[in-house]
């Protein structure tokens, strides 16, 4: 038995024959062609073909792979036809009397070398799809057929690496998992894969080795082990996993458009946490009944410079339009600890975890504050939308970021801009000290969300950032439990609702407990809306919600 | 001739996608558009090229229309960019 370790990009253990991908690669002759307009008519051909391949293949795409997948394929098609493409091939079969194969080939490393040449990282790998186009119209050129899978049985598939062209195009129902030499975690081959739900690992380097084919292989999505040969037990083991995976997968598909509601009827709102307006389809896909948390750093991470009123507002109006109507609920500006931008000129920090990050800087330099609050409200014309602001200690910094907010209304008004009058304004609960005067802090806004990593690290005094503290950051202590139940308990008792938006909301041991404190809101990544929605329709409050609170306030077994 | 100048709001910036919708949106008027930043500028029908200018989030750039429908090109494009871009 052999383990290999790659890196798990699509969750699923495959099992089967391990097969190498065998890619038919047309051997191309440079040769002067005497008719360059019967070459120029013989690519024009082979052009139209491609078009018309790959608007099948994108069709296919969106049926396998939905619209993301398609869209892939819409570029490649945009590509082949593009004017500037073929007016290079053009230039090569006419001016240099170059044949169809060999122009085709040098124009597609002459723009692959341009794209490579960025230094933007999207666009550098644009270059693989360059090529990939330019490969397909010289295989139609010269007759050679792309690669199919000769085997009768199913396989798991090894490559060095997979375009997303030959990774559509593949018999699905003939692979059992993809194996790849290089690649990464946002390769296109990743992303086809997860949507497609077939296991697959990149990055495990020269490690499978040519001999092993045909031999039984095992990878594990999840884990990122390949391994080779498998001992009875460790087969055993896995397809026990396979099995469990298939079964819950089969469930939470089920449980689409399901109401998250437990068995006594008590009904919890389940949202997603989003970093940018592209996670948006994640959310569609995933069910997520709203944005608990919109993390709006990406637009000053992304920038050289402060981002303008207007390029925020296009950004939240995006977000908010595309959620049709559904809860969205954005935090203003949390930079500062382990998020630094270098155009904000922060002084260095001896302690920047406690130092001055998210509102404390917004309320130091109000102008920064201003631009987003305003085109915050100027996008609340466009949707249901709630500001959230993170790491407040007191009640003052509330009432001073409200009072922005009334001012910033107040000029909209004047100047005839729209926006929404019951916006809600919240705060992160992430800090002991708003946790102990959640009592006060209810009086001032219409939501609480619990930030719940920090929330520990602040309450256990433990750097997140710290991997060494291992066992004395724990997220379950009764502290930080107690802290929250507080907080639930003051929300209620002055009629606004209170959600969890860190990573403690999708931890499936806590959410009955979350349940017995009356959380009215869960806020997760996409992907765990699921899961969740299932956890929360298993529970049924009445039998555990006294058990489970006592545990909180007495002795909690884990400590 | 007309001009208008954008700010690019979209994370990613001038990318595939847009850029070909741009070049799609384009060909329906008759008008030459040309797209500068700085000190480049390109035809944009031409998609490679447009890409190749690596346009990000937070770039301004001038659009430049010439033709019989520049007057409705512009109208159209404008919407185009503030809508994908």
């Amino acid at each position: 038995m052999i383990t290999i370790q790659g890196k798990g990009v699509s969750a699923g253990v495959g099992m089967g024959p391990l097969y190498f991908y065998r890619r038919a690669t047309a051997t191309i002759s440079r040769r002067e062609v005497a008719d360059t307009v019967a070459e120029w008519q013989r690519f024009k051909g082979a052009q139209t073909t491609a078009i018309t391949q790959l608007g099948e293949l994108a069709e296919k795409a969106r049926a396998e792979a939905g619209d993301e997948a398609a869209m892939l394929f819409e570029t490649h098609q945009m590509m082949a036809e593009d004017l500037d493409y073929e007016e290079a091939i053009e230039e090569k079969i006419n001016g240099e009397k170059l044949n169809a194969e060999a122009a085709v080939r040098d124009v597609a490393a002459q723009f692959a070398a341009m794209f490579e040449s960025m230094d933007d990282p999207y666009m550098q790998a644009r270059s693989a799809d360059v090529k990939d186009v330019s490969d397909r119209i010289v295989g139609i050129l010269s007759g050679v057929v792309q690669g199919g899978i000769a085997s009768d049985v199913p396989v798991l598939l090894a490559a060095d690496d997979l375009a997303p062209s030959e990774t559509v195009q593949m018999d699905k129902t003939k692979i059992l998992g993809f194996v790849t030499a290089g690649g990464s975690g946002s390769s296109h081959t990743a992303i086809l894969a997860r949507t497609m739900g077939i296991p697959a690992i990149v990055g495990v380097g020269d490690a499978l080795k040519p001999e092993y084919e045909g031999r039984t292989v095992i990878a594990d999505g999840a884990t990122g082990d390949v391994i080779v040969d498998p001992d009875d037990m460790t087969r055993d083991r896995m397809l026990k996993k396979r099995a469990e995976q298939l079964r819950l997968q089969r469930l939470l598909e089920t449980l689409k458009g399901q109401p998250n509601e437990t068995k006594d009827g008590k009904s919890i709102r389940i949202y997603c946490n989003i970093g940018s307006p592209e996670d948006l389809h994640a959310v569609d896909v995933n069910d997520g009944g709203g944005i608990g948390l919109f993390r709006s750093e990406f637009l000053y991470l992304n920038s050289k410079d402060y981002p303008t009123e207007d390029e925020q507002f296009e950004a939240y109006r995006k977000v908010l339009s595309g959620m049709d109507g559904k809860e969205v609920i954005i935090r203003t500006l949390d930079i500062g600890a382990d998020k630094q931008i270098g155009y904000f000129n922060l002084p260095k920090e001896e302690n920047p975890a406690m130092g001055m990050r998210a509102l404390r800087i917004c309320l130091t330099r109000p102008e920064i504050f201003q631009t987003q609050i305003r085109a915050l409200y100027r996008a609340s014309a466009y949707g249901k939308l709630g500001i959230m602001f993170p790491m407040v200690t007191s009640v003052w910094e509330v009432r001073e970021a409200k009072r922005i907010c009334t001012e910033v209304k107040r000029a909209l008004k004047k100047e005839g801009i729209p926006y929404d009058e019951h916006v809600q304004l919240g705060i992160m609960i992430e800090t002991p000290a708003a946790a102990i005067i959640s009592d006060r802090l209810a009086k001032e806004v219409d939501f609480f969300s619990c930030g719940t990593n920090d929330l520990t690290q602040y309450t256990l005094a433990c750097d997140r950032q710290n991997n060494d503290l291992g066992r004395f950051y724990d997220p379950h202590h009764p502290a930080v439990l107690r802290l929250i139940k507080l907080a639930a308990e003051n929300a209620h008792k002055n009629g606004i609702w209170i959600g969890i938006c860190g990573e403690l909301g999708a931890d499936l041991t806590l959410t009955e407990t979350f349940l017995a404190m009356g959380i009215d809101e869960l806020s997760v990544s996409p992907r765990a809306v699921l899961p969740l929605r299932n956890a929360v329709r298993m529970t049924d409050t009445r039998e555990s919600a006294p058990r489970l609170l006592e545990a909180i306030e007495d002795e909690y077994p884990a400590n | 001739m007309k001009t208008f100048t954008y700010t690019i709001t979209e994370p990613v910036g001038i990318h595939a996608r847009p850029a070909g919708l741009l070049v799609k949106e384009i060909k329906k008027y008759q008008s030459a558009v040309t797209i500068i930043k700085g000190e480049k500028s390109v035809n944009a029908l031409k998609l490679m090229a447009l890409m190749g200018m690596g346009i990000k989030c937070g770039d301004s750039v001038t659009v430049q229309l010439e033709g019989a429908d520049e007057d409705a090109a512009a109208t159209a494009l404008e919407e185009f960019f503030k809508t994908n871009l």
